[in-house]
């Protein structure tokens, strides 16, 4: 299933994660790709506040994963160096959390089959266009509250 | 007191042999820099792989190095966080293995801890002192009241200083290690401002440096569809005059806040050239502020820092129970 939505600027991003936070169960992963200054973390950050994590939740480029507590427990990674060999990452998957990857496509052979995707494109100054597309019906949920 | 410290966080196999949080007597630093080089940045299971194949022989240099034994270590340091999982757990366990082996207590450093430390070798410390955390990982403002005492005045809510400066490199298309190359670039521009970029200010001490990375994108893809040359010289300018501003106008309002007596810079961004001339331009006009860099070889990840930081965690743990 596909669906492609707009943003017109960081806050509505937020907002927008923050939906997603609210909603979102455990085990469950949401694949976030898009160029540099996408807007990948900006969305990671709503998802952050809606699973009521505290504190700054910033860039996890250089460690490649930061885990957070919140309702549930949060593990951000950023993949863009690694690869498919890494298949240990896949393990934190499981583990009762929600992962959010950066720059997916990575490892696009450890992603659970069927997980949320989003893909985000810039339309120039804020604007944004976002792919959704999921294949596994218990995201349907996390759907609608992106589309409120 | 003589401290091991070991440091494998990310793509550094170093150990060293420090005494008395001053005295190098070993610093051993094996780089794998050439072969993420190939890669375009560090590869996290190469990294831990690497490690695992040099961290023997980076002990033995290193008592070679010191004219020590085993027997002569009061004390094992190491770093346990934070870095790549896999690269730190290469030097977690030879460090604990190596002091189980030998009766010789062990304990864990925090790198950033290390970063700041690895300016004592340079200067004593003056309380209260102001420290700058720069690096690919971090960007922090750290007061110190005394020894191993450390509150977090601000840091960053996206990238730190150094992944700006290397994304930034990465569209422009330099190589790897490309936050060094923009330094080169701007320090040899010598004309007229080119550029403007917009920057995240605030009144508290925290950064932000996404958005400046968004905007050198931006500008990059605006004159790449009217067909324009970039001049990679001019955006590198004034991408660090951008940066640099912002980290020392927070620096110098902290200093002054908490009447610092000493600003200290630390990370592998204490390297870059145009903080080193603008923070010190600033700082020279505070009153009797004295300003410390690391040098460079301690600006990057090594061992001497967190020998250096795990001889003031024991003495400050040793105080505070008797």
């Amino acid at each position: 299933m596909e669906k492609i939505i707009y943003i017109n600027n960081a806050k509505q991003m937020i907002d927008l994660g923050e939906r997603i936070g609210k909603v979102v169960e455990a085990n469950m992963v949401i694949a976030l790709d898009g160029d540099l200054g996408a807007g990948k973390t900006t969305m990671t950050k709503g998802i952050a506040k809606g699973l009521g994590v505290e504190g700054i939740v910033n860039s996890p480029t250089f460690v490649i994963m930061k885990i957070y507590e919140g309702r549930l427990t949060l593990y951000h990674l950023d993949v863009y160096r690694t690869n498919d060999d890494e298949f240990e990452l896949a393990e934190y998957f499981e583990m009762g959390g929600v992962s959010i990857i950066e720059w997916s496509h990575y490892i696009e052979s450890l992603l659970p089959k069927g997980c949320l995707h989003i893909f985000i494109s810039n339309l120039g100054n804020d604007k944004r266009e976002l792919t959704i597309s999921w294949e596994d019906s218990e995201y349907d949920k996390v759907v609608d509250a992106i589309c409120e | 007191m003589i401290v091991l410290g070991v440091e494998t966080s990310c793509d550094e196999t170093a150990v060293a042999i420090v005494e008395d949080g001053k005295k190098i007597l070993a610093d051993v630093v094996y780089s794998q820099i050439d072969i993420h080089k190939l890669y375009g940045g560090v590869v996290p299971e190469i990294a831990s792989r690497k490690h695992i194949a040099k961290i023997i022989s980076v002990f033995d240099e290193a008592f070679k190095q010191a004219g020590k034994t085993a027997s002569d270590i009061d004390l094992v340091a190491v770093t346990t966080h934070p870095g790549l999982i896999g690269s730190l757990l290469v030097g977690i366990n030879a460090a604990y293995a190596f002091s189980l082996a030998n009766s010789i207590p062990c304990i864990g450093v925090d790198h950033i801890y290390g970063h700041i430390y690895a300016n004592y070798v340079e200067a004593d410390f003056k309380f209260p002192t102001l420290a700058l955390v720069v690096s690919g990982g971090h960007t922090e403002l750290v007061l110190m009241r005394d020894h191993y005492d450390f509150s977090v005045l601000g840091e960053t809510m996206d990238d730190a200083v150094g992944e700006a400066y290397d994304k930034v490199a990465r569209v422009m298309g330099l190589p790897y290690p490309g936050g060094v190359m923009v330094d080169n670039l701007a320090c040899e521009y010598k004309r007229e401002p080119l550029y403007h970029l917009p920057i995240y200010d605030s009144d508290d001490y925290n950064f932000s440096f996404s958005g400046v990375k968004s905007a050198v994108l931006n500008l990059l893809n605006k004159c790449h569809m009217k067909g324009e040359d970039v001049n990679f010289h001019a955006l590198s300018y004034a991408f660090q005059d951008t940066v640099t501003n912002v980290l020392v106008k927070k620096t110098v309002k902290a200093a002054l806040e908490y009447n610092v007596k000493q600003v200290i810079v630390a990370g592998g961004v204490a390297a870059n050239k145009g903080l080193r001339a603008r923070l010190s331009d600033a700082i020279r006009k505070l009153d009797s502020v004295e300003l410390v860099f690391p040098k460079f070889r301690y600006c990057t990840d090594n061992a001497v820092m967190i020998a250096v930081a795990g001889y003031f965690q024991k003495l400050t743990s040793d105080k505070q129970q008797s």
